[in-house]
């Protein structure tokens, strides 16, 4: 009988758990949308650390709006918005044809913003003796024609391509610029033996430790341990530039891009409040500490 | 008196708990049955979608269409059977010490000690496989990079060891002393009545140990995206052991995120599912038919 009266009991307390969870929740609800508005942004591990920190920042500015920011890839983010899950997505590249059909079907009108400018820089391990590349070479060691070192004025050792996963917007960049060189004709892909690694962080562990590595990363990404090395263009080949904020404002390093938050329909309240936020100058500031560059006042219409 | 006044609600309870129980039982095989409709409706068409002939193809870039998952296949068999080649004689060293010959202080010690390992989330030996593992590797075995399929093996398997210990390490418990004891009896060493009697006795358990430990390395994920590198190439030769490798499991976890769903890639995705499901049904199918034949053999013998 005790056995029983546990059992009696124990069944109790799941049901009044339960309903006083349902209750709570259900309680908790209509007050959490009275007092706040939660954003949730999703999308480039490029843009992650810089949303991030704009959230904070926001957060000081105005506590009863919540933003919640995850990374993923510009995929990710892109395909969150048009699942209707996110508010904001961030990519680090346009929105393709085919995602802008699919939000089109679910019934949006995706809205597209410039909200700061990257560069991407090659890096290699500090112990390589490399510091400058051509484009032309940059391209022939991602297509797998150049595979060791010594043939582009380094040590004889092999190289070791990293590359981030083809959900990220980087991967899609650098294919399409450096490649390809912008053209888009062009069919050629990374070569076979490029290892696709899932995080940033990643490339910068491994070339980090290893002489024989060659990765690329967001310029904010890039730490003191790694080298950058200097790109040449295709009509210059004898001017290397190294990238930074300077080189990237006056368009003389090659392999930048704009970095893009998307809304689906034209944004309100809240979340409209938060993009000019973010276009303003105060934030903008943000975006040059975290070692990515401003947009200037001209691209921000 | 009092005996029988209980009896109907002690029946009462009996059926009760014996429905509940039953309803447990059979949703794990509607689960199995839903999850298996679900993969087979999404993962199907395309094999209808997409050409077999761009399936079979040995070039995996799905941002340009190639849906090639031969490397993927190779990837994942490398790790898997490497990883079991890895935990097989060190699981079983392991759960033979700890059954057989180890004093009874170090048995209290060894086994919490192996479930820790057991319950070490894979991510957290991943990224001891980034920073440790994988730089030595390199240096140690003179490669190009750490980032490798012989990294990924030695990882999976010292995930799957714990697995292998604690079932096999029971299996071992199981045989009755009476066995060991007529084995020494007879004059053999302690080796030989291990070897002869005991691990022979508890085949059964072993074998599932061993299967276990072939699943749980053929699933994870994680830990193998984090240190094989994932670079989609088939085999070059006989050192494919110390070049990258992508395994099924880590192609599906990058990239689900990213696919537009009911996409030509989401389908293809599915269909390594499919794939991936084959497989550990076909590892349970040989582990339990191998063991029901040594339970008949047994079972000839004892009798």
């Amino acid at each position: 009988m005790r056995h029983k009266f546990g059992f009696i009991i124990f069944i109790l307390i799941l049901c009044l758990t339960a309903c006083g969870s349902k209750a709570g929740s259900s309680a908790s609800n209509p007050d959490l949308a009275l007092q706040s508005q939660t954003i949730d942004n999703k999308g480039s591990d490029t843009i992650v650390n810089l949303a991030l920190a704009w959230a904070e920042r926001y957060q000081t500015i105005k506590p009863d709006v919540k933003i919640s920011v995850t990374g993923g890839g510009s995929g990710t983010g892109l395909t969150a918005l048009i699942n209707k899950s996110v508010d904001i997505a961030n990519a680090s590249r346009h929105i393709k044809p085919e995602e802008l059909e699919a939000a089109k079907k679910a019934g949006m009108n995706p809205q597209e913003f410039v909200i700061a400018r990257d560069a991407i820089a090659v890096i290699v391990n500090p112990e390589n003796p490399v510091n400058y590349l051509t484009l032309a070479q940059l391209s022939a060691i991602y297509r797998g024609e150049i595979t060791n070192w010594k043939e582009v004025g380094g040590e004889d050792r092999p190289i070791v391509k990293l590359s981030r996963e083809t959900n990220s917007g980087t991967h899609v960049f650098f294919l399409e610029t450096v490649i390809r060189f912008g053209n888009t004709d062009d069919k050629t892909i990374f070569s076979a033996d490029t290892l696709l690694l899932p995080s940033s962080e990643g490339i910068i562990a491994e070339v980090k430790e290893n002489p024989n590595a060659i990765g690329y990363d967001g310029l904010g990404y890039v730490t003191h341990e790694v080298k950058m090395v200097a790109i040449s263009s295709l009509e210059t080949p004898e001017v290397y530039v190294i990238p930074s904020a300077d080189t990237v404002a006056d368009s003389s390093y090659l392999i930048s891009r704009n970095l893009f938050m998307y809304t689906p329909d034209k944004p309100t309240g809240e979340i409209e409040a938060y993009i000019d936020w973010i276009l303003s100058a105060e934030a903008q500031q943000i975006v040059r500490e975290l070692g990515f560059v401003p947009i200037v006042d001209n691209e921000r219409k | 008196m009092k005996e029988n006044r209980m009896a109907p609600k002690k029946q009462i309870g009996d059926t009760v708990i014996t429905s509940i129980i039953k309803v447990c039982g059979y949703s794990s095989i509607l689960f199995v049955g839903l999850i298996l409709v679900f993969l087979l409706k999404e993962g199907l068409p395309a094999l209808k979608d997409v050409p077999i002939t761009s399936l079979f193809s040995i070039r995996w870039y799905p941002i340009e269409g190639l849906f090639g998952i031969l490397p993927l296949i190779f990837g994942t068999l490398l790790v898997t059977i490497s990883a079991t080649l890895i935990a097989l004689p060190f699981g079983l060293g392991t759960a033979i010490f700890i059954s057989e010959v180890a004093p009874r202080w170090i048995k209290e010690i060894l086994k919490p000690i192996v479930e820790i390992l057991a319950g070490i989330p894979s991510v957290v030996l991943g990224f001891i496989g980034i920073l440790v593992i994988v730089p030595f590797f390199r240096k140690f075995l003179d490669l190009p990079t750490g980032l490798t399929a012989f990294t990924g093996a030695v990882l999976l398997g010292l995930i799957a060891i714990p697995t292998i210990v604690s079932v096999a390490e029971d299996a071992l418990n199981t045989v009755p002393p009476g066995y060991r004891q007529a084995g020494l009896a007879l004059g053999a060493t302690r080796w030989q009545t291990i070897w002869g009697v005991t691990v022979p006795a508890a085949k059964t358990g072993i074998l599932t140990a061993v299967m276990l430990g072939i699943g749980r390395a053929l699933g994870e994920t994680m830990a193998v995206m984090m240190v094989t590198g994932n670079a989609p190439v088939l085999p070059s030769g006989l050192n494919a052991i110390f070049e990258p490798v992508r395994t099924m499991t880590a192609t599906i976890a990058s990239e689900m995120g990213e696919v537009a769903t009911g996409s030509q890639h989401y389908q293809v995705l599915f269909l390594i599912g499919i794939l991936l499901f084959l497989l550990s049904l076909v590892i349970n199918i040989t582990a339990s038919a191998v063991s029901t034949k040594q339970r008949k053999r047994a079972e000839r013998i004892l009798s």
